[in-house]
């Protein structure tokens, strides 16, 4: 298997806020915490453009490459996951991440800044796939239970796609093929290395 | 005498080691694979087609499901 990716269709998503809901839904995430959420670009202008952002599980993550804990592993499925019981919540890896994926609960044991919380591709965490201290510490592990981030799942329009890199940049090339617009993915490049789905990295100092 | 101290001794390194610090994990906590499956959870959630420990069938069923939810044009052409 190839890692897991996220892809977000510019020319598809309506902003309606679906994958929002369903991430929130699907671990209980407390308020004020928004692992997933949706940003327009020009809003109110025409051709205004909305994406839907969280972790992108990059390839080479900064937040892992900064954090002075070390709470941070890989998955073999490519998953950028944190140990909890580790995270000292000193905010390092909000400043390092390109996508504002940390997020700090405003209450538990650091009062203000709580344990990071971030997109887990629902994967869960370094508990017992499927306990109740996974699911009250990272949320649910769908991918134990053999499927895709509930985000994509519920994405009404398919914008946002989740799964297999090679999978997602298929049906992706695929939509590009058939309408001949909309090829750009944004964040893609800067998580994975390249500035188009399915291809080598860009050399350093190339355009996201 | 001797007895009555080595007996205090034996009772003080006794109670001692309850205080003792709780052991501590360094690094992270090793995570289990997810084509391992959920354990004993419940399995009501638990999407079928493919067998909890069998790394192929669960590669498998994820990129069907991944083909048959997100690719429309497969659906509708």
């Amino acid at each position: 298997m190839a890692r897991m990716k996220f892809i977000c269709d510019a020319e598809r998503c309506i902003e309606c806020n679906g994958c929002v809901t369903a991430c929130k839904n699907e671990h209980e995430v407390p308020w004020g915490v928004n692992r997933r959420r949706v940003v327009t670009l020009n809003d109110g202008v025409p051709g205004e453009k909305s994406i839907s952002v969280a972790c992108m599980h990059c390839s080479d993550a900064p937040c892992m490459a900064v954090c002075p804990v070390n709470c941070f592993y890989k998955t073999d499925e490519g998953v950028v996951l944190h140990d909890k019981d580790v995270c000292i919540g000193c905010g390092y890896c909000s400043y390092a991440c390109p996508f504002g994926a940390p997020q700090f609960p405003a209450q538990g044991t650091f009062g203000v800044r709580g344990k990071m919380d971030k997109c887990t591709f629902c994967a869960g965490g370094p508990e017992a796939n499927g306990s109740q201290a996974e699911f009250e510490k990272y949320g649910r592990n769908r991918l134990a239970e053999g499927k895709l981030p509930a985000c994509a799942e519920m994405c009404s329009t398919k914008a946002l796609l989740a799964g297999d890199g090679d999978v997602v940049a298929d049906i992706f090339r695929n939509r590009v093929l058939k309408r001949d617009k909309g090829a750009e993915v944004w964040g893609w490049g800067t998580a994975y290395g390249s500035s188009k789905p399915g291809q080598a990295p860009a050399k350093q100092g190339g355009k996201s | 005498m001797s007895k009555t101290l080595l007996s205090v001794a034996l009772l003080a390194s006794l109670g001692l080691s309850a205080c003792m610090e709780k052991p501590q994990i360094s690094g992270t906590k090793s995570d289990a694979a997810p084509f391992t499956g959920t354990g004993n959870a419940p399995t009501a959630f638990v999407n079928g087609g493919w067998k909890a420990g069998d790394k192929t069938s669960w590669e498998q069923a994820l990129r069907a499901r991944a083909q048959d939810g997100q690719n429309d044009y497969a659906k509708s052409n």
